[in-house]
């Protein structure tokens, strides 16, 4: 019998380590990507686009192709990356920050125009790179640099859950993940195994949404980091498949 | 047999490795690596090869294998 072995892509395993910080869920997001492109043997015509923020760290920690874009543009580069290269699994890989807030007309653009390109979301409920301010999926109540007292409705409006926002958009799939466990990882890992399989089928925009912990904006051990998404912020972004195409 | 590679260089002591093996055969190793984290140690022989210390290791600092026959 063959050897059982578990070892990261031999990409990442070779390059620099990433410049996160210790216990951030991009580590582990970014490595189930690759994961996933390496098993379908996708990997080296694989895109993958990063913006200006924590994501774009990435682009030293690789070896395959990658695009590097202003701030929130990410999802209009990936589109017109996927145009011009419509055989190459092209992927953006994005914060909340950027895809919810200066970014949200292309998220919105490119689900209305179901193009086909897949899209990881790190939700981390913070702007991460740029010290910890709130983002649009900052909680109620959650205390950030510039929501000292927490988040308010009346003054910040509500977190914006892409579930909700993205209901009747005729995309080829949607799923939220998490990184709390290993049975969170697995199960989120099998939800980007679907998002390329679907691109790869030609089936439109795949996005996949990951719960993450930011240890150093949270101002949270990573175990307490974990703990959160699962006895909090898990309630307010439920876990699951919520669109897929050919399926009800 | 299982073996365990550790690139301790690559470790950030994030530590969820320690948290998540079900035979609690990883703990802390009471040094520092270059950058000043305080990296893990493992007892292989109590290693059932799960591989959930790799899949929760954001850092690719982790490989096991276990070997056949
Ligand atoms: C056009 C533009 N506006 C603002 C910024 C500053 N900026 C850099 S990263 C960032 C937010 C990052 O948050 P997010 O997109 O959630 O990603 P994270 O860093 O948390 O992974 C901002 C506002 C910028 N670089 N460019
Ligand atoms: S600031 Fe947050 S998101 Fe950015 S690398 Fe650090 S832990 Fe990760």
């Amino acid at each position: 019998m063959a050897d059982k072995i578990f070892t990261a892509p031999e990409m990442l395993r070779m390059s620099d380590p990433t410049g996160f910080c210790p216990g951030c869920g991009h580590g582990t997001a970014g490595r189930l990507q690759f994961e996933v492109l390496d098993e379908m043997g996708l990997l080296e015509d694989s895109i993958t686009v990063y913006d200006v923020a924590c994501d774009s760290l990435y682009m030293w920690a690789i070896d395959t192709d990658c695009v590097g874009v202003a701030h929130g543009r990410a999802i209009a580069a990936a589109c017109g990356v996927k145009r011009t290269r419509p055989n190459n699994p092209v992927c953006a890989y994005v914060g909340d920050g950027a895809t919810y807030s200066i970014g949200i007309q292309h998220t919105i653009w490119a689900a209305a125009r179901n193009e086909n390109i897949t899209v990881i979301v790190i939700n981390n409920g913070v702007f991460g790179m740029t010290g910890g301010q709130m983002a649009p999926t900052t909680l109620l109540g959650q205390k950030t640099i510039t929501t000292p007292a927490g988040r308010s409705r009346e003054m910040n409006g509500q977190p914006l859950d892409v579930v909700k926002l993205f209901t009747g958009m005729d995309i080829a799939y949607l799923a939220r993940g998490s990184l709390d466990s290993v049975a969170s990882i697995n199960k989120t890992k099998k939800y980007i195994r679907k998002a390329f399989e679907k691109q790869m089928n030609g089936e439109g925009l795949s996005f996949v949404e990951i719960l993450s912990p930011c240890p150093t904006n949270w101002g949270l051990s990573p175990q307490d980091s974990l703990k959160r998404i699962r006895e909090v912020v898990e309630d307010v972004y439920p876990l699951g498949e919520f669109i897929e195409r050919g399926v009800k | 047999m299982v073996q365990i590679d550790y690139a301790h260089d690559r470790c950030k002591g994030c530590h969820y490795c320690i948290d998540v093996c079900p035979k609690k055969v990883i703990s802390l190793s009471g040094e520092l690596n270059d950058k000043g984290y305080e990296t893990v140690k493992f007892d292989t022989s109590g290693c059932i090869a799960c591989g959930s210390c790799y899949t929760v290791c954001p850092d690719y600092a982790i490989t096991v294998i276990k070997k056949e026959g």
